[in-house]
């Protein structure tokens, strides 16, 4: 098992960072709705460091994915600022937007073209209107089905592919956008328990080894607990707490925003979770 | 051999195969009719050589103007298809499914009945009733949880309300457009070389567009939110494909009428032929709908000579039936 969680208050990734460095993401007192009568965030202010595999958790309505929306600037907040590495998405053009970070949306399409061909797609940002491949291209997507370990399926069809191969497909596409910012919008969902630890794995080895800064929205406590630097707990569209992970378990506001206990346990050396709802 | 060679091979050997059948039905639509010409004769008149006065004033007067008319309707509206299939992901659309065609219709009606004997104003009246069109049902399709079927119906709609406009126009005014009843049903009997030199100029440069957005296209099937995390403005690329789509299909029917279906069937042979990449789809669509408009338009003129029929007939009798498969098909929940 490559990655446990740190039970230090300060990430190996936090000691390495300069001080000057933007966050990586930052929400300055935003909110956002759809309908007036249905406030989805309200009125956050965080802070996501860069080199951090940072998981957002939370319950289901809590306004997770729309933090990620509003990151990607996929929708505009009604108040307060979103900016990314240091540049506010709103004045970002979309090419510098993609430049800046890849978002791997939430998303059960399955594109008929072939794996090789779907990570070509990720050098969009970099390409002009004619979307003619450079050297410079052919070797980002070489070295993006390398790094995502899909090179023996490049020439396979996406609809051909099992959960875990595809989100690796589609994890190396955002790789071939070559940012140092990955969003992640569930990507364990429709995987299987072996195909999502094999994916969070891959997940924290691009963080170790590319100095990818992760940010991922993840439903499942147990991954995010043993893979996550960092955690955001929301709910109800505000931050309920944040930190490292040992800070934020230690803290409770899990336990008070899911209902559950948390029980930490150890096999084989490693750490662990169990998740035992309250009683009552 | 690896995957992607075969792949490859196969793009290739498809793409031989269709320009093989489109210069064969062009020789064949060249050379066959009332007055037969031989292939060395249209030999002689292509390469500039000796040639009869009669095979002479045949090739340039009455078939190359009908021939050169087929190519780029059939070019253009298959091209149309493609773009607009991918563009509202939407494998029901085409330009008279969704009323593209009757909005052109239309406009190019009220030019002609307003404005007759200006030569290039059935082009842009075309254009801009296209655009109508389009701009509806790109406003529709906008909307959250609109389904493809929807798009569909409203489609239909359009085309029942401009061709009830077009109805009303030709009633009012019978002189409005000489050959009315054959423009409503598409056909390219009556087409003069002078009626094609500004269409050709916009579907000529309307293709080369098309076939240079076959990387965005290929963006947006990967669904709008994964496209635009890739840096592509959607809204805009959508309206900017839609109005190239508009100007294919609006160029066409100022000549050919209101042509149907080949733009519904010819892109999708191809994608059943080599998969759904529009770096390939968009080339073959335009050349196979060229060679599939003048294929259907000398059998049109020829299977029941001396009478003859408006292309477009003939291609409803193809369409209708391939849409309704298309209907069957998608009907376990894809359409929706």
């Amino acid at each position: 098992m490559a990655a446990l969680i740190n039970t230090s208050t300060t990430t190996q990734a936090e000691m390495q960072q300069p001080a000057i460095q933007p966050p990586a993401i930052a929400f300055q007192d935003v909110s956002f709705s759809y309908r007036p009568d249905r406030v989805l965030i309200d009125q956050l202010s965080t802070k996501i460091q860069q080199g951090c595999v940072t998981s957002i958790i939370g319950p289901n309505g809590s306004g997770k994915s729309t933090l990620v929306k509003l990151a990607n600037g996929l929708i505009k907040p009604q108040r307060g600022t979103v900016s990314v590495a240091g540049q506010n998405v709103g004045h970002m053009s979309a090419k510098l937007r993609a430049q800046t970070m890849a978002v791997l949306a939430q998303s059960m399409r399955v594109p008929q073209m072939s794996v090789e061909a779907l990570v070509a797609c990720g050098r969009h940002p970099h390409q002009s209107f004619r979307g003619a491949p450079s050297e410079h291209d052919k070797a980002a997507v070489e070295r993006a089905l390398q790094l995502a370990g899909v090179e023996d399926i490049r020439t396979s069809q996406m609809a051909s592919l099992s959960g875990g191969q595809r989100q690796r497909a589609f994890l190396a596409m955002t790789l071939a956008q070559e940012t140092d910012l990955i969003l992640l919008d569930e990507p364990t969902t429709y995987l299987d328990i072996r195909a999502c630890h094999d994916l969070m794995e891959l997940i924290c080895t691009l963080n170790k080894t590319q100095q990818k800064t992760i940010v991922m929205v993840i439903h499942d406590l147990d991954l995010a607990l043993r893979y996550s630097d960092r955690l955001l707990v929301m709910d109800k569209g505000t931050l309920l707490g944040e930190g490292t992970t040992a800070d934020v378990m230690a803290s409770g506001v899990i336990e008070r925003a899911f209902s559950m206990e948390i029980c930490p346990h150890s096999y084989r050396g490693e750490q662990g979770y169990v998740l035992y709802p309250f009683e009552g | 051999m690896s995957k992607s060679v075969k792949s490859s091979n196969k793009h290739i050997v498809a793409l031989a195969v269709t320009v093989i059948l489109l210069v064969a039905v062009t020789v064949a639509a060249f050379t066959m009719g009332s007055s037969s010409v031989s292939v060395a004769e249209l030999f002689a008149w292509l390469t500039g050589g000796e040639l009869a006065q009669t095979a002479q004033s045949i090739i340039v007067n009455t078939r190359a103007p009908r021939v050169f008319a087929a190519l780029l309707a059939g070019g253009a509206l298959a091209a149309a298809g493609a773009i607009i299939q991918a563009t509202l992901d939407n494998p029901l659309a085409s330009p008279n499914v969704i009323g593209i065609n009757s909005g052109a219709g239309l406009f190019v009606l009220i030019a002609a009945s307003v404005f007759p004997g200006f030569l290039w104003l059935p082009s842009l009246a075309a254009f801009v009733g296209a655009l109508v069109s389009a701009s509806i049902i790109f406003g529709l399709s906008l909307g959250s949880g609109v389904s493809r079927l929807t798009v569909v119906l409203a489609g239909i709609a359009i085309t029942t309300v401009f061709g009830a406009g077009m109805n009303t126009i030709l009633i009012i005014n019978p002189d409005a457009y000489i050959g009315s009843s054959t423009f409503l049903v598409g056909g390219l009997s009556g087409v003069l070389a002078k009626d094609l030199v500004y269409p050709a100029i916009l579907i000529l440069g309307g293709v080369v567009v098309a076939i240079l957005t076959a990387p965005v296209l290929n963006i947006l099937s990967l669904g709008d939110e994964t496209a635009h995390s890739l840096g592509m403005n959607v809204s805009m690329v959508r309206m900017g494909l839609l109005a190239l789509a508009a100007v294919l299909s609006g160029a066409a029917v100022s000549f050919a009428g209101l042509l149907g279906f080949v733009g519904l069937v010819v892109p999708h042979v191809v994608r059943f032929l080599v998969g759904h990449d529009n770096k390939w789809v968009i080339p073959l669509s335009i050349l196979g709908g060229a060679a599939f408009v003048v294929g259907c338009d000398l059998i049109a003129r020829t299977a029941f000579a001396p009478y003859e029929i408006p292309v477009g007939i003939l291609m409803a009798f193809i369409g209708g039936p391939f849409f309704i498969y298309l209907i069957l098909r998608n009907r376990n929940g894809s359409l929706d």
